[in-house]
């Protein structure tokens, strides 16, 4: 049944070469972990990406109850966690997951950092994943605030801080970033656009970068 | 999946055997299906779970003493706490409540069953003793029948009397007619 569909759509937009071209490339055998057990070290980019993946998902559902506001922005973290079914799996998905990605993040940049990857002619791309690091770091603390609780509230304050302290473009990074002269309702909106729109799309682009420069360049060669 | 397979005419038994291409995409989709599976589960019973809640069943609310009803349908408010996720709030209701020939007091809703207008008793000079819709002239009689345009009887909220007041629950669809 699945293969007769299959069948009918490649039959009129021959499909199969673009997802062979995506799916058909090489792994040699240097990061493999069938081969040399210690090539798992390999395997970080592509965690990141799916925890990445597992926090999308988990984000859309979330919107699904959360409201970025702040007279009901902790009330309806309060009910989607327990209230509604599986409320804390998807909010502990989004939450730990969050840690998790800048974890694994970490781990592949240490792993192309030590096996010399960054090096002639991949330099654009660790510039890219650079940026993508920067933009998941965004994207933590653009999210820790939306609960709205005293963690989210005093940590932001902090960050905010920190952020005003840049020489002369300080203050107004800080009014920017708090949409008013304090930290509060047109904060959270801002954090909350910032976190489900702005910073997801400038990753998605950076990812589609990310992933077409190493398919064109090849993974970098043993040590 | 057995056609390039060599046949072989001494044995009785044909072993379907797989190749490794096939058992590798096998084990590399079922894995990949399960890692993306087992979390969109959660969340979509998390999506969806407004359908699998029971519907709350209304308590009953103190309306209006029933010496205060007459033959005549009259309107009554009241308030009922409405809790709509995380967010709680006393909402008005109205009934139009009145007595049937055998003296037993009825309260009807007066949510059009046509588009959701609100109706009202003698709400139009030209028909006397109907509830009214100024949407769409719908009308109805006092037990609720509808009498034109509407597809369906209005709703009526079931009465509790005690200690002489009238008490009412959340609508149900009309058993009057």
């Amino acid at each position: 049944m699945l293969k007769k569909m299959y069948n009918w759509i490649d039959e009129r937009l021959d499909i199969t070469p673009m997802w062979r071209d995506v799916a058909d490339h090489e792994v040699p055998e240097h990061v493999n972990p069938a081969h040399h057990f210690s090539a798992f070290v390999y395997c970080f980019g592509g965690l990141t990406f799916f925890i990445t993946i597992l926090q999308i998902l988990s984000g859309m559902f979330l919107t699904m109850y959360y409201v970025p506001d702040i007279t009901n922005a902790y009330k309806s973290v309060d009910f989607l966690q327990h209230e509604v079914a599986f409320g804390v799996i998807v909010r502990g998905m989004h939450h730990w997951g969050a840690s998790l990605v800048i974890v694994m993040m970490f781990l592949h940049t240490l792993r192309v950092f030590f096996t010399g990857s960054y090096k002639a002619p991949r330099e654009m791309n660790w510039v890219v994943g650079m940026l993508i690091f920067m933009v998941m770091l965004g994207l933590g603390f653009t999210g820790y605030l939306l609960p709205w609780d005293n963690k989210a509230y005093f940590a932001t304050k902090v960050g905010i801080q920190i952020a005003a302290s840049v020489p002369l473009l300080g203050p107004y990074i800080e009014t920017f970033l708090q949409g008013g002269s304090i930290t509060g309702a047109q904060t959270l909106t801002r954090f909350f656009a910032l976190h489900v729109f702005f910073l997801p799309g400038a990753l998605f682009a950076l990812l589609a970068g990310h992933f077409i420069m190493i398919r064109k360049q090849g993974i970098s060669g043993p040590l | 999946m057995s056609g390039e397979h060599n046949e072989q005419p001494k044995k009785s038994v044909f072993r379907k055997e797989m190749s490794r291409r096939q058992f590798l995409s096998y084990t590399l989709g079922g894995s990949g299906a399960f890692m993306v599976g087992v979390p969109l589960l959660y969340n979509v019973r998390f999506a969806v779970d407004p359908l699998l809640k029971p519907d709350a069943d209304g308590e009953y609310v103190k309306v209006v003493e029933v010496s205060e009803v007459t033959q005549e349908p009259q309107s009554f408010q009241f308030e009922r706490l409405i809790v709509d996720g995380w967010y709680k709030n006393d909402t008005t209701f109205e009934a139009w409540i009145s007595k049937d020939e055998s003296g037993n007091i009825f309260a009807l809703s007066p949510v059009c069953k046509h588009l959701g207008c609100t109706v009202k008793w003698n709400g139009s000079q030209d028909f006397s003793d109907e509830y009214f819709c100024p949407c769409h002239a719908a009308r109805y009689t006092k037990d609720g029948k509808n009498l034109t345009v509407a597809p369906a009887p209005l709703d009526e909220y079931p009465v509790k009397i005690e200690d002489g007041w009238v008490y009412l629950s959340t609508t149900k669809p009309n058993s009057r007619v």
